[in-house]
């Protein structure tokens, strides 16, 4: 029994290929995304290994606002310069080092544009001399005020030499100082940066304060150990000296720590990708069931055989499994190959994007084989096991006659739809409407995950009308009609090879519906909000905001025909111990006449140096009203209290939090991040344009924009991941086409004395062809349209949900769903080729002969 | 029927007032009307009859592929009627040889797998004796490790008699087994057929419309319209045709 399954297995390998191929994609996803991640996991540990080899012992503050990977990088608060004497007091300590080193040196390059990083900090330090990790390639220390050495790499990026003057931007500075570059350096083992970190070195009281902000403040202090004391040793005493304010820990500590905290984020992209698995195993799910029921279907004699020579159901059910097992270990072996290959190649681009990440060697982590196999087989089997039921229940008789496989009828499928489709419903509803108690995410993917099966189990009832209704376009040829026909044929294949499809389609459509609802939301309230003509802002390259030099502002309210200059920065604060993002605007009079803010208690128009503004939802969630006090702690600076002066109404234009302008010091990014320019009635936007951006001449991450071109650039992050969303959801697609491809393989194989027959009848060739591509066509517009539907439905939902998220307006992608209906006729197209051109050379005779 | 009684004990195969009804209302048909027939062990019964006859209905029934309507169904000791799926299997594995008009031989294994394989389903081993045997009976043993589709018809079907003999069960049920055969093949199955029941005392029970094969039985039994209506012993091909065409005028008919 064993050993016939095997055989007629492997005799029937090309139709497997296709279905196993769904399940060595859907693999691919799982493997490749585990050993992405463990590679760069990996990589970043090395790499923070190497960062932070040569201390022994590191002395930090605590920081005062604890920010994770999701919300930017923490900034510690400076240590005092005397410090670094109490702490070479310590015995066991040979030596000490006031260190500076923070985020936000940006270095402009001989094209007059910032070089930006993509994701590692582009840190300033202060020059503490080489080491055997650092050393000097070209040139010298840094020994005056306008002096600075940078790394190897980031000299290349900016295509600047030693000897030339460099601009630089500061944390503390976003206008434009001129350096001499004196030096170049690099690392050991020939290494140009460290991650693709850029690093600028400058004497330290420069770096203090254009770093740190003050003088004779340090970030950090490095001790090394004497000899013979041990690494814990000395940091336990270090520790016992200074006291509970700070954070002392070995070398080794740090690095665990930096790269556990970028860990957390690489966990988070695993998910994403695992969640894009999921979806095209789900697609792949549908392709293997319907490839094991077409074969069931085809062997009907054969299994009829089995069982009317002794066979049990169980063993025959036993049979189809095996062959399932079999197909998926195969899959997942392939799979599992081919995603270390893609997680390799996407680890290299990576590390390529973010300036040159030395990658560890890429590794097979073991949750990527377990995750394999486990997906992979268990996808596979469950798929098989409702064919393999159905195969179970041919009867032996079936050897003997041709029993016709009676149409059976749809009631109970259609039900069984309709039930699924209402439990997915009911989820959708609890999760969106938010009464799934703390399951939120858990409750809308199920009620999607239902809502897809149950509109599949529907697929067949619905397939007849629409399928008729898609091949009357082509009813005026005789191949078009057959072709149309043939589609209608058979309801339940039809259903499921167009659900596949549809899957991928949905979830496509429902994202775009929602981003694009999202988009048009809020461009058409920041249209009819934000009255200022011309904005100052830049594209955000890494994780730190781009920025620009504060006195832009008031030489910009100096120019003829500007009425009002506003400033904006922000944070992540604690306010009475809880993380909440705060704004300062350089001119509170803008929150009402730019952005349209309405008081709702207190003055809004006014704010004092101990005075606070906070938006309603914020006020009514922490229960503040005008003259509570609260407790602000800023990234840097003491806490301090503010008197709430004034509540303004929610929107989606306005922060939780306004803190005054005076606060902003204490931020972690010191700086403007956006500008929003008022003109005077009857200036025209054309004369004052160009002088503003003569004054930005000196902060070259940002530029000036009308109104409208700020709000296209600020939504196109939005253009950015719907085009992501659409890729990583393309397999799915892929996916969907190879179950076309092999449905239509099947059937024609399965209908080779029917096609010879009509052969033998005149057909010709190019109209067997042409017969096949409109049933194709016919099977994948159908799954389109209902993929558009469903889609449609679901992403009306969502932005329903959304409303009091400000996404108010319901905006269908008319253009977006045409483009996939016209996709779909083009994907029937290409899967019809291989099917169609086998049928058209079925040798006539044979076929007629054929048994 | 009358002409076994007494033989019960011997019977490998037994219908008891056999009915068997499809459909209902307008559209129903009756294809069995209460036959009674026994098949003794030992011997070699051809059932024929013009097409709609309902002999193949009968044999379906007697094997237990088919339900009846009323009356019961014996194979051996066992009584069919009423098994369930797990009884089924086990009688078709133990007591029950198909020999089918299609040959229904599996494409992806050899000669030699497919003789073999209903002892592999039960999970048995095969008795080298007899293996041998059948073998050689058939005349296969150098075409033991070729596919069917290398070889002829006849040698398919012979494949197929082989698979059914293996397992020596109580009873082979033939359904046509010489239809899709040319005449010196067909000849050639039947033959062995009969050389099978002579020689090693097997029992088979063959559906045919050929008046040749049927000349081949130790005896004929005739149905028309559901119903056995003649029997010969020690049938020629002649007798045969002759009760063929008395049956095709039923006035003529005479029990």
């Amino acid at each position: 029994m064993f050993r016939a399954t095997l055989k007629s297995l492997l005799a029937r390998k090309v139709r497997l290929i296709l279905s196993g191929l769904a399940v060595v994609l859907g693999v691919m996803f799982v493997s490749g995304a585990f050993v992405l991640t463990d590679t760069l996991g990996r990589s970043f540990d090395s790499v923070f290994a190497d960062g932070f080899s040569e201390i022994d012992v590191n002395v930090a503050a605590k920081p005062k606002v604890q920010v994770n990977e999701m919300e930017g990088e923490q900034t510690v608060a400076p240590l005092p310069a005397a410090l670094v004497d109490r702490v070479k007091q310590v015995p066991g300590a040979a030596s000490a080092t006031g260190v500076v080193n923070a985020d936000g040196a940006r270095v402009i390059g001989s094209n007059g544009k910032v070089v930006t990083s993509f994701g590692p900090p582009q840190l300033g330090e202060n020059w503490t001399g080489e080491s055997e990790l650092l050393q000097l390639r070209e040139g010298r220390a840094p020994q005056a005020e306008d002096e600075i050495v940078i790394n190897k790499a980031l000299a290349t990026a900016a295509k600047v030499q030693v000897g030339q003057k460099v601009g630089v931007l500061t944390a503390f500075e976003s206008k434009k100082r001129d350096f001499t570059l004196v030096g170049v350096f690099g690392y050991s083992g020939d290494r140009d940066s460290i991650g693709g970190v850029n690093e600028v070195f400058f004497t330290t009281p420069v770096a203090q304060r254009l770093m740190l902000g003050e003088p004779d403040v340090f970030s950090s202090i490095t001790v090394q150990a004497a000899d013979g004391v041990s690494d814990e040793k000395l940091r336990d005493d270090v520790a016992r000296t200074l006291g509970a304010d700070f954070e002392v820990k070995t070398g080794e500590q740090v690095a665990a720590d930096a790269s556990a905290s970028l860990k957390e984020g690489l966990s988070f992209f695993n998910k994403i990708l695992l969640g894009f698995a999921a979806v095209a195993l789900l697609v792949g799910t549908f392709l293997i069931l319907n490839t094991f029921s077409i074969i069931v279907a085809q062997r009907t004699r054969e299994l009829a055989l089995m069982r009317a020579i002794g066979a049990s159901g169980r063993q025959i059910i036993g049979s189809v499994v095996l062959e399932a097992i079999a197909v998926g270990l195969i899959a997942s072996v392939l799979g599992l190959a081919a995603g270390i290959g893609v997680g390799a190649l996407l680890a290299f681009l990576f590390g390529k994007l973010a300036g040159g990440l030395t990658l560890a060697g890429i590794g097979v982590p073991a949750a990527a084989v377990i995750g394999s196999f486990g997906v992979g087989l268990v996808i596979t089997v469950v798929a098989a096991l409702l064919p393999a039921l159905r195969a179970s229940r041919i009867p032996p008789i079936a050897a003997m006659q041709d029993v016709a496989t009676p149409d059976r009828p749809l009631t109970k499928v259609t039900v069984a739809g309709s039930l699924v489709t209402g439990v997915g419903a009911v989820l959708l509803f609890l999760g969106l409407s938010g009464n799934a108690g703390g399951q939120t995410l858990a409750t809308i993917l199920g009620g999607v995950l239902f809502a897809f099966i149950g509109v599949a189990l529907l697929t067949p009832l619905i397939s007849r009308p629409v399928v008729s209704l898609l091949g009357a376009i082509f009813s005026w040829s005789v191949p078009g009609k057959l072709g149309r026909l043939n589609s209608g044929r058979n309801p339940r294949r039809t259903a499921i090879t167009a659900a596949a499809l549809m899957v991928g389609i949905a979830l496509v459509t429902g994202v775009t519906v929602i981003l694009d609802s999202a988009k048009g939301s809020i461009s058409a309230l920041a249209k009819d909000t934000i009255k200022a003509e011309l904005v100052i802002a830049g594209q955000q390259g890494g994780p730190r905001p781009p920025t620009f030099d504060p006195g832009v502002l008031d030489r910009a309210k100096a120019l003829p025909g500007v009425r009002m200059v506003d400033g904006e920065y922000g944070d992540m604060g604690r306010i009475d111990g809880e993380s909440t993002w705060v704004a300062a605007s350089s001119d509170i009079a803008s929150l009402r006449q730019i952005f349209g803010a309405k008081p709702t208690a207190g003055d809004i128009d006014r704010l004092g140096p101990t005075q606070m503004l906070a938006s309603s939802d914020t006020a009514t969630s922490r229960g503040w009203s005008v003259g509570s006090t609260v407790n602000v702690q800023l990234t840097r600076g003491e806490a301090r209290t503010y008197t709430i002066s004034g509540i303004y109404e929610s929107s989606q234009l306005t922060n939780p939090v306004t803190l005054p302008a005076t606060a902003a010091k204490d931020f972690a990014i010191p700086q403007p991040i956006q500008g929003f320019i008022q003109l005077a009635p009857g200036t025209r936007v054309s004369d004052v344009q160009p002088q503003v951006e003569a004054l930005l001449a000196d902060s070259p991450e940002v530029s000036v924009a009308d109104r409208d071109a700020f709000i296209k650039q600020q939504t196109s992050s939005l253009d950015g991941l719907l085009t992501m969303i659409q890729i990583l959801l393309a397999l799915a697609i892929v996916i969907a086409v190879l179950g076309i491809i092999n449905t239509l393989a099947l059937s024609v194989l399965e209908r080779t004395r029917e096609l010879g027959l009509l052969r033998a009848i005149g057909l010709r060739r190019s109209q067997t062809m042409g017969m096949i591509t409109v049933e194709a066509v016919v099977i994948s517009v159908f799954g389109a349209l209902l993929g558009v539907v469903v889609g449609t439905g679901l992403g009306a939902a969502v932005v329903e949900a959304l409303k009091d998220e400000g996404i108010t307006d319901l905006i269908l992608p008319w253009g977006q769903m045409g483009v996939f209906l016209g996709l779909a006729a083009v994907i029937g197209v290409v899967a019809a080729v291989l099917p169609a051109v086998r049928a058209a050379r079925i040798n006539v005779l044979g076929a007629i002969a054929h048994d | 029927m009358t002409a076994t009684v007494g033989q019960q004990a011997q019977a490998a195969a037994r219908a008891n007032d056999v009915w068997k009804v499809y459909g209902s209302g307008e559209a129903q048909v009756v294809a069995l009307r209460g036959v009674s027939a026994e098949f003794e062990r030992g011997r070699f019964t051809a059932i024929m009859g013009p097409s709609g006859s309902g002999k193949s209905t009968l044999m379906h029934c007697l094997a237990g592929l088919d339900s009846v309507t009323r009356g019961t169904v014996a194979i051996g000791e066992t009584t069919v009627t009423g098994l369930g799926d797990a009884g089924l299997t086990k009688l078709r594995r133990d007591k029950v040889g198909f020999i089918f008009q299609q040959f229904n031989l599996l494409p992806t294994l050899t000669a030699k797998e497919n003789i073999l394989l209903p002892l592999s389903i039960a999970g048995r081993k095969p008795d080298p004796a007899w293996y041998d045997t059948v073998i050689d009976t058939v005349g296969l043993r150098d075409r033991l490790d070729h596919r069917p589709a290398q070889l002829s018809g006849g040698q398919q079907q012979r494949v197929a008699c082989a698979r059914a003999l293996v397992s020596r069960p109580e009873v082979i049920f033939a359904d046509e087994p010489t239809g899709n055969l040319d005449s010196r093949s067909g000849a050639e199955v039947l033959n062995f057929l009969r050389n099978s029941v002579r020689e090693h005392g097997q029992t088979i029970v063959m559906v045919t419309h050929d008046p040749t094969a049927a000349a081949y039985a130790d005896r004929v039994v005739f149905l028309a319209d559901g119903e056995i209506v003649s029997e010969l012993i020690e049938p020629t091909a002649e007798t045969v045709l002759d009760t063929m065409k008395k049956l095709d005028t039923p006035a003529e008919v005479g029990n």
